[in-house]
């Protein structure tokens, strides 16, 4: 029997999961996908809001300014890739000035700091590259930019190496109520081979649901207070690092009834983002990218940023924001569920708010549960080295005691062979091309992976202890070959 | 009488080469620019043939497969019996560029020949 | 600090011929840097032939092509390193690298001689819209997978862009039992070599489609099936002429782009048309001392071509080593003009070329009887009747120092007229 068992090893479910490992707590979390950040979680804007955004009294207001407040520390303390870049909400010509008035009120109410309204030439001076059409914009020095691959895989590698369990691949088919638990029934996900607990029944006191996109399909499994949830796609192109200083600051339009608009962001690792496209669609894996949606985000971001360097896009993806009909998130014990907890709707700022819906969740089920605090938690947890950090001296004493840190295997980015060994044997390891990217950035950068994908694939074969057939780009049927030469 | 069309590989001009045959006979080849497409057109038409490049399966090698070719043209017609051939073929490693792989492939007379190395695996 | 008189960046064919004919021109002290375990580059995994018949008038395999550089390489004692990568490159000729044996390391040169060769454009850069499943590689990777590895990346396989790499892995897909369904291309003739076309495409079957592009990846975690439409003329897919194919793997092969990140570092100036340095008649970048050779130069389409320009930048490096920088002559700029996209070199010293410098370039478009004209200033210089150009295929035209030399040229031109 678990304490507590999370569906969905997105950035909440990870969050939580840690939070929760502060308790003597036997705790699991159980994915479908094969990895954790396969989700939302894995495509978005990398931006940690300052909170203006979300109405007063809402629970996006509440946790994504805790969230925010709490994002610099922790990301020291689990050494992940964050800077407060600082945000702009631009105001262009013919635009109403007084949205932008009334998103620093709203701000103000939230209890946001270091917000101001700044006038064009104000503006200019900050960001050499907006639209000539800008008049004003709303500075947020609180707004930042983070690696959201990082920050979730950091948030579960911490709570795996202090006793939470984690099994893959396992998709939940049922929940069902009992007198003092719940019965969860899991399978093998499509295409995998599943967990060992993958078609088995677990039992659990407590169930939170993080299942994003399929959050009203767990809620609904249990709760008569039915959800819906629509998800938004967000279509979105990364450009080559050459561009990451076109911008500085992260760049919003100013919203309006069709939404937040198109944002222009530098990433942490210096590449420029453009997007997101904003559609609500009905399939919950329709992360494809249009033509259409490429080419509105293209011209959409142009309005806010000039000579946006589009022949420098190196891939465009898609991610799908869990919108909850009722717009807010959903977070808490369900009214007619017992020890059911959700963390449901968590679309826009999800990321931002992780760090605070975990905490929030996590002590609200220790107490439920009476959980004793855990003596030997360790919240402190190192990333992956990357020795291109280091200084020469430092670099060399790194590759004299493992020569693999002076072997480039990914050279568009100078992922060196040591680094794709620590993620590969780490907690929580990699085990396909997508797990080794998020984690090093080996095929992230402008060849996309066409050089470095078979010396990783050699890499997790000999260290993952895979057969050829076995490494796959993100889990299940996602094969890389079929066989040998002559053999298919 | 047959037609059979052609294009020209002599140059990037690739001239639509039409070619009238008599059984095994050409009686005229039309529509090439220059001689190169004539004799071409004779060639592929009654003795069409091609180098094969391939790879072959390596034993306690360096590497898993070393490159090769058949060490001169054999008919067009048959490319797949060669590979077909090719499929069970394991060679033991050291491999040296020129080793001849296996013999009179497919009984074409043509030897198959190594065009990289493998060094035995240490 | 290390000390060379001439570091090569890249082993691979352009660095190889530049190390010989350096060696030859008399540089004792070489050193190439190849990030690969073995030298030859990008040859070692094009076993197809066709190579060598301008260098050694014989049709050869790619890795036998490289070994033939190899074995002049090994003879003349030239010294090199695998496996290591080169880090940086700076304006003053330090070069900074790194292995697993020696770690990180700074290098003085006394002349650089860049040759890193060029990375395919991506299904990223194609921004081509879909899902982002397994099965989706650049025909050069497949390439590596099936040639290197042994292993087969696909089973049915639609292939968009009809350059020779795309053409050379529809054949050995094939080969090794793979279907290829067909070959898109989204312009309306192909980059290939018609050679490839006929014995690649036609000698098995597989449709050429000309004017038409991907439009649709289906398939989450494996291509499932990828849609092509025709373009029109503005290249934009026509709806209701969408093919659907099932398949498991779509191959790119759309272009090359040379690697030209550690030139950037160096401060050398790159060509927006090429994406490789602007260099004059010594193969000089920008940078004094700094020299480029081969696909990081420009992208060719036959390695014997590569070979022949990189050991003139072998002997050039070489000629600045032991005589210094002539940058203050008279220096004429080429323009490329109607048809033509671009020249390498840029810029022609009279006075410091030798007696013949070979110009190359390509053209925007498919010509059919027509003429490459040069000019010096308006006095037209050379005029060559041909029958059909192509963009696949690089052109040249040779430029006489004798035409050069006359006070007052402003410019050389070079354009495609029409014969009447």
């Amino acid at each position: 029997m678990f304490d507590v068992a999370i569906i969905g090893a997105g950035v909440t479910g990870c969050a939580i999961a840690r939070e929760l490992s502060r308790y003597r707590v036997k705790a699991c979390v159980i994915e479908k996908e094969e990895d954790v950040c396969c989700g939302t979680s894995k495509a978005n804007s990398a931006i940690v809001h300052a909170g203006f955004d979300a109405r007063p009294g809402s629970l996006k207001a509440r946790f994504n300014v805790e969230g925010a407040k709490m994002m610099e520390a922790l990301s020291r303390e689990l050494d992940f890739p964050y800077k407060k870049n600082g945000s702009l909400v631009v105001c262009t010509e013919g635009q109403d000035r007084g949205i932008l008035e009334e998103l620093l009120r709203q701000g103000e109410e939230n209890g946001v700091e270091g917000l101001r309204i700044l006038e064009q030439e104000e503006v200019r001076k900050l960001e050499k590259n907006l639209s000539e059409d800008v008049i004003c914009a709303l500075y947020a020095s609180e707004g930042a930019i983070c690696c959201p691959f990082h920050l979730t895989i950091a948030l579960g590698e911490n709570a795996a190496d202090n006793g939470v369990e984690f099994y893959f691949d396992t998709q939940v088919e049922t929940i069902k109520k009992q007198e003092d638990h719940y019965e969860i029934h899991t399978k093998a996900a499509a295409g995998t081979k599943g967990s060992e607990i993958a078609g088995k029944e677990i039992r659990a006191r407590a169930v939170v649901n993080a299942a994003g996109v399929y959050g009203d399909v767990i809620n609904n499994m249990v709760s008569e207070h039915k959800l819906h949830i629509t998800p938004r796609r967000g279509q979105y192109e990364l450009l080559d690092k050459s561009t990451g200083d076109h911008v500085s600051h992260t760049i919003f339009q100013l919203p309006t009834k069709m939404g937040k608009g198109v944002l222009v962001t530098p990433t942490v690792h210096g590449n420029l983002l453009v997007g997101p496209t904003a559609e609500d669609i009905e399939d919950k894996e329709g992360t494809d990218t249009t033509a259409e949606g490429l080419r509105n985000l293209e011209q959409s971001g142009a309005l806010s940023v000039k000579d946006l360097p589009l022949r420098q896009v190196i891939t465009s993806f898609a991610g799908l924001r869990a919108h909850e009909e009722g717009g807010d998130f959903v977070i808490g014990e369900a009214e007619d569920a017992r020890r059911f907890y959700n963390a449901a709707g968590i679309e826009s700022p999800g990321l931002s708010s992780a760090p605070a819906i975990g905490a929030y969740l996590a002590k609200e089920i220790a107490k439920d549960l009476a959980l004793e605090e855990n003596p030997d938690f360790v919240g402190e947890r190192k990333g992956i080295l990357h020795p291109g950090d280091l200084s020469m001296e430092e670099q060399n004493e790194w590759i004299r005691k493992q020569p693999a840190y002076g072997r480039v295997i990914c050279r568009c980015e100078s992922v060196t062979e040591g680094e794709i060994l620590d993620a590969i044997t780490r907690t929580l390891g990699a085990r396909s091309l997508d797990g080794v990217k998020r984690r090093t950035r080996a095929g992230m950068g402008r060849c996309q992976a066409g050089f470095c994908s078979p010396r990783v694939m050699e890499l997790l074969e000999k260290t993952a202890g895979l057969s050829p057939l076995e490494v796959t780009k993100s889990g299940g049927e996602s094969v890389i070959v079929f066989g040998q030469n002559k053999e298919i | 009488m047959e037609e059979r069309q052609l294009t020209c590989i002599g140059c990037p001009m690739g001239c639509q080469l039409q070619v009238l045959m008599d059984g095994k006979e050409v009686q005229s080849v039309t529509g090439n620019t220059c001689k190169r497409g004539e004799i071409y057109a004779r060639k592929e038409v009654t003795d069409p043939t091609r180098i094969v490049t391939t790879t072959v399966r390596v034993l306690g090698g360096a590497v898993p497969v070393v490159s090769c070719k058949t060490g001169a043209d054999i008919p067009k017609d048959r490319i797949f019996d060669c590979c077909h051939q090719l499929r069970d073929l394991e060679v033991k490693a050291p491999v040296r560029m020129g080793d001849i792989l296996l013999k009179d492939i497919c009984g074409t007379g043509v030897d198959l020949v190594a065009t990289s190395e493998a060094a035995a695996r240490s | 600090m290390k000390q060379y008189d001439l570091v090569i960046v890249g082993g691979g064919p352009a660095g190889l011929a530049a190390a010989v004919a350096a060696r030859d021109a008399g540089i004792r002290d070489i050193l190439i840097i190849e990030r690969d375990g073995r030298l030859g580059g990008i040859l070692n995994q094009c076993i197809h032939n066709g190579f060598g018949l301008h260098t050694f008038q014989e049709e050869l395999t790619g890795p036998e092509y490289a070994h033939r550089f190899i074995e002049q390489v090994q003879e003349r004692g030239i010294e090199y390193k695998l496996n290591t990568m080169v880090m940086e490159i700076r304006k003053d000729k330090t070069v900074v690298a790194m292995n697993g044996d020696e770690g990180m390391f700074v290098i003085q040169a006394k002349a650089v001689i860049l040759a890193m060769g060029c990375r395919e454009r991506s299904r990223g850069a194609l921004n081509l819209p879909g899902y982002r499943p397994a099965g989706i590689y650049s025909a050069g990777t497949a390439q590596r997978l099936v040639n290197m590895e042994g292993q087969m990346p696909g089973k049915r396989v639609v292939i968009l862009g009809s350059g020779d790499i795309g053409l050379i892995m529809a054949r050995r897909m094939t080969l090794e039992g793979a279907k290829v369904e067909v070959v898109a291309e989204l312009m309306p003739y192909s980059g290939g070599l018609k050679r490839n076309i006929v014995q690649c495409l036609e000698d098995f079957h597989i449709p050429l489609k000309l004017s038409h592009t991907v439009v649709k990846i289906e398939g989450r975690k494996r291509v499932e099936a990828v849609t092509i439409a025709k373009v029109g003329p503005d290249r934009r897919p026509i709806p209701g002429t969408e093919e659907r194919y099932e398949c498991d793997t779509l191959l790119l092969s759309c272009g090359l782009i040379p690697e030209n990140e550690l030139s950037k570092g160096a401060g050398v100036e790159l060509s927006g048309i090429t994406g490789g340095p602007v260099v004059n008649d010594a193969l000089e970048t920008s940078v004094e001392g700094i020299f480029a050779c081969g696909n990081v130069l420009h992208v060719h389409d036959l390695v014997d071509f590569v070979s022949g320009e990189a050991a003139k930048a072998g002997e050039y490096a070489a000629r600045y080593i032991q005589k210094g920088d002539k940058r203050e002559g008279r220096s004429i700029l080429l323009r490329p003009m109607e048809g033509v996209r671009y020249t390498v070199p840029t810029f022609i010293r009279p006075q410091e070329m030798p007696e013949e410098v070979t110009v190359r370039f390509r053209v925007a478009d498919v010509y059919r009887d027509c003429a490459v004209v040069t000019y010096a200033g308006d006095r037209q210089i050379s005029r060559r009747r041909k029958k059909i150009l192509a963009p696949g295929e690089m052109e040249q035209v040779v430029l006489k120092k004798e035409d050069l030399m006359e006070e007052g040229i402003e410019d050389i031109t070079i354009r495609i007229e029409r014969e009447a």
